[in-house]
């Protein structure tokens, strides 16, 4: 026998436990899996992975149900004498005994050859009686791979110490999503995703901070501080604010202050507001026309600007538009006016700054600060997107025309993310058309949201990798599924995820949907985990990096 | 309760043999082997093992019934000093089946032919009771045996007294109670009864 087709050692030799053994099975609904009287059903748990021993191949596998079997049918009406632990102990694996359904993912080979081409898919079912065992760290690595310059160890499965690794540059080709009710850690996992991302280099941030916790320090659910990208990386991120006094009473200091010039909201940015700002639809076409009297840069001025009843008549009629809509929309650029960001001459164009800072690899993170409003979130996001968009796309097939390198790709974060994807939105706004388009111009989404369902289909499905921690809702779970191979097994699955640290991952970075444990961050045992520096270490490397600006 | 391995010896000799089950006569009158034990005879070169049951004191006369002597007697024993003869009137046979016999290796099914008639049976030694019932195949074959007395009953004595022979006795009846259920998991109600008789 050559090197090549030489068996890799059996299970037993690489530790482990024998599980149990297969039954029954078909290729559609999964296999069935009786327990070894020596295995409690007690300890088997929903989403962790196994490995089935064919004879041929080993199968990797997630467990998507447990089920209590008995070999009689009459077990329920004539029970055996249960308060008798001699009797309970020797019916135990045999009259009655634990099942596991078993849904298979992926085959790996038994040989070292097949070893090397790494995982295939499942194309037959094991044998019957074949051994299921827990699967051993080199079963996980196989298939997931280790961390590396492309993986990022996002964290381990169930009962197991095996790492689990996203490839991240497969995850930032596409846009992608993190689900999960409010409460179970959607933003530590979006933070690990975050540092991934800009440690593997696999692309660069944009982040819209709502709620001021990716930037600078954080706080967990139990209320210690996790640290923010700036505190990690401070040379590699940038923040930026729109309320300035909020950013610095937390102590931190801002790259730099994002004001909005009245002549810098277009008509476009009007369009996704309807709703917010209860604009009627003869409103926002109104918009358009007062885009043409004054300018694409000057309408809003010329809008608010004061003027005699008489002039307003004249402009209205000219306009040809009915007085009750141009009450309608005064009354919500009233509402936009009262946002402390828009000022009526911007100094600097936030947007060329962002790019800037884009074009040198920074990541920017936009704090919110106490501008929370729905209506400043969807304006600025959507603003700031639209023409950081426009840029990308000019760039790109410039590069293309010119057989240049294409633009460093971005991924834009973006929180609530339903309010912008939504069934009626989503056509109209940047972020669905981004969604949609995928990688074409190097711009991608992470959205985060509590409501999938109130995601636009279409965006849902063109989502390449999923994260969702737990969603109790219907309809949430069934939209976050749409499209998944052996979704009712992963139903059940999702909606038993702990409530908190454990999220179910499926799509385009990972090759099998798994259910992780999400690695700990926030203790300085975790940021040295990350390779980065911690306390004294980071005070050091902080002063070095000022040194070097001062310096050199 | 656990059976207690009687001292090993030479309980009687064989009278009538088939594959299934043989029938022996104790040399001792009312001193069969216990039931459930393990005693085993010779047929030729093979050695075969039986599990007692059924056993039975009798006229040696099978149309003669024994009449009552002891209405002038103190004691029952009395009856026996009076009369001298009826020890060699009477008569204890046992039965065993069959579970299994001995070639160079140790097997538990049926032997390639029946005992001899005359042939010695012994009460199994207990490092041999021990080492047959490692295994526990030969419930199998009492479970499927056609004896009259109640089977269940059977493997209830016969775990229990091999019980003795080992070190933990209650881990050989769990093991033992394992290997019924495996056996009788369709059929709860007589599992369940079985297994109470095991304790």
């Amino acid at each position: 026998m050559t090197a090549e087709n030489q068996l890799v050692p059996e299970k037993a030799e690489l530790g482990g436990k024998r599980l149990g053994m297969v039954v029954e099975g078909s290729l559609s609904m999964g296999l069935k899996v009786r327990l070894d009287r020596s295995t409690f059903v007690e300890d088997m748990s929903v989403g962790r992975y196994v490995t089935i021993r064919g004879q041929k191949d080993y199968f990797l596998g997630m467990v998507t149900g447990i089920e209590l079997g008995a070999a009689d049918d009459r077990l329920a009406s004539s029970p055996l004498d249960a308060a008798d632990p001699f009797i309970v102990e020797a019916v135990a694996g045999s009259a009655t005994y634990g099942l596991l359904h078993v849904t298979p993912q992926v085959k790996l080979g038994r040989r070292a050859i097949d070893l090397a081409e790494g995982a295939k898919p499942v194309k037959t079912v094991p044998a019957h009686f074949s051994a299921v065992w827990e699967s051993s760290q080199r079963d996980i690595e196989l298939v997931f791979g280790k961390e590396d310059e492309r993986r990022f160890y996002l964290g381990t499965p169930l009962d197991m110490e095996t790492q689990v690794c996203l490839d991240l540059v497969e995850l930032t080709k596409r846009s992608n999503g993190v689900f999960g009710k409010s409460g179970t850690g959607k933003t530590f996992l979006t933070r690990l995703l975050l540092i991934g991302i800009l440690q593997k280099g696999a692309a660069v941030n944009l982040v819209f901070d709502m709620h001021s916790e990716y930037g600078w320090e954080g706080r967990s659910e139990t209320n210690y501080k996790v640290k923010g990208l700036k505190q990690l990386f401070p040379s590699k991120t940038a923040i930026l604010t729109l309320d300035e006094e909020s950013t610095r009473r937390r102590k931190v200091s801002p790259d730099g202050v994002v004001k909005i010039g009245y002549g810098e909201i277009e008509p476009e940015d009007i369009e996704l507001l309807r709703q917010t700002l209860n604009l009627t639809e003869p409103s926002v076409q109104a918009v358009y026309q007062f885009s043409r009297e004054f300018g694409r840069d000057g309408w809003l001025s010329g809008l608010l600007a004061r003027r005699s009843e008489e002039e307003t008549t004249g402009l209205l009629a000219r306009l040809n538009v009915h007085e009750s809509t141009y009450r309608n929309l005064l009354r919500g650029m009233e509402r936009l006016r009262r946002l402390p960001f828009l000022v009526d001459e911007a100094s600097h164009l936030p947007v060329q700054r962002i790019m800037e800072y884009l074009d040198r690899g920074v990541n920017v993170v936009l704090e919110f600060g106490r501008v929370t409003s729905p209506e400043s979130y969807i304006l600025v996001a959507n603003m700031l997107t639209r023409r950081i968009h426009e840029q990308y796309v000019e760039r790109t097939e410039k590069a293309l025309g010119e057989g240049r390198q294409p633009p460093r790709p971005l991924v834009i974060t973006l929180e609530e993310a339903h309010r912008f994807l939504s069934h009626e939105v989503a056509e109209q706004t940047i972020f669905g058309r981004i969604a949609r388009e995928m990688r074409k111009y190097n711009v991608t989404l992470l959205v985060i949201d509590q409501r999938p369902s109130g995601i636009d289909e279409e965006v849902m499905s063109q989502l390449g990798t999923k994260i969702t921690c737990l969603l109790d809702n219907e309809r949430d779970i069934d939209c976050v599924l749409t499209g998944v191979a052996g979704k009712s097994e992963l139903k059940g699955v999702l909606a038993r995820l702990e409530s908190k640290q454990q999220a179910l991952i499926f799509g385009h970075a990972v090759p099998v949907p798994v259910v992780i444990r999400t690695r700990e961050y926030g203790s300085a045992d975790s940021y040295r985990g990350l390779g980065l520096a911690h306390g004294a270490d980071a005070k050091r490397r902080l002063g070095e990096e000022a040194r070097e600006v001062w310096e050199g | 309760m656990t059976g207690a391995i009687v001292e090993p010896s030479r309980v009687g000799e064989v009278v009538e043999a088939s594959t299934a089950s043989f029938v022996a006569q104790c040399y001792e009158l009312h001193q069969p082997p216990p039931l459930g034990s393990l005693v085993r005879t010779r047929a030729g070169s093979i050695m075969i093992y039986g599990i007692v049951f059924n056993a039975r004191t009798g006229s040696i006369e099978p149309g003669r019934r024994p009449i009552a002597r002891g209405q002038e007697e103190e004691e029952e024993a009395d009856i026996f000093k009076s009369n001298p003869q009826l020890t060699k009137l009477l008569r204890t046979d046992f039965e065993a089946v069959v579970v299994g016999y001995r070639d160079e290796l140790l097997h538990q099914y049926l032997p390639p032919a029946p005992g001899h008639i005359h042939s010695f049976v012994h009460l199994c030694e207990k490092k041999e009771v021990e080492e047959f019932s490692g295994r526990l195949d030969f419930l199998d074959i009492i479970l499927g045996s056609k004896i009259l007395l109640g089977v269940d009953e059977l493997v209830g004595a016969s775990l229990r007294y091999a019980s003795g022979a080992h070190a933990d006795p209650r881990a050989f009846l769990v093991e033992a109670g394992r290997a019924l259920a495996s056996s009788l998991g369709g059929d709860l109600h007589r599992l369940n009864s079985l297994l109470k008789r095991l304790k």
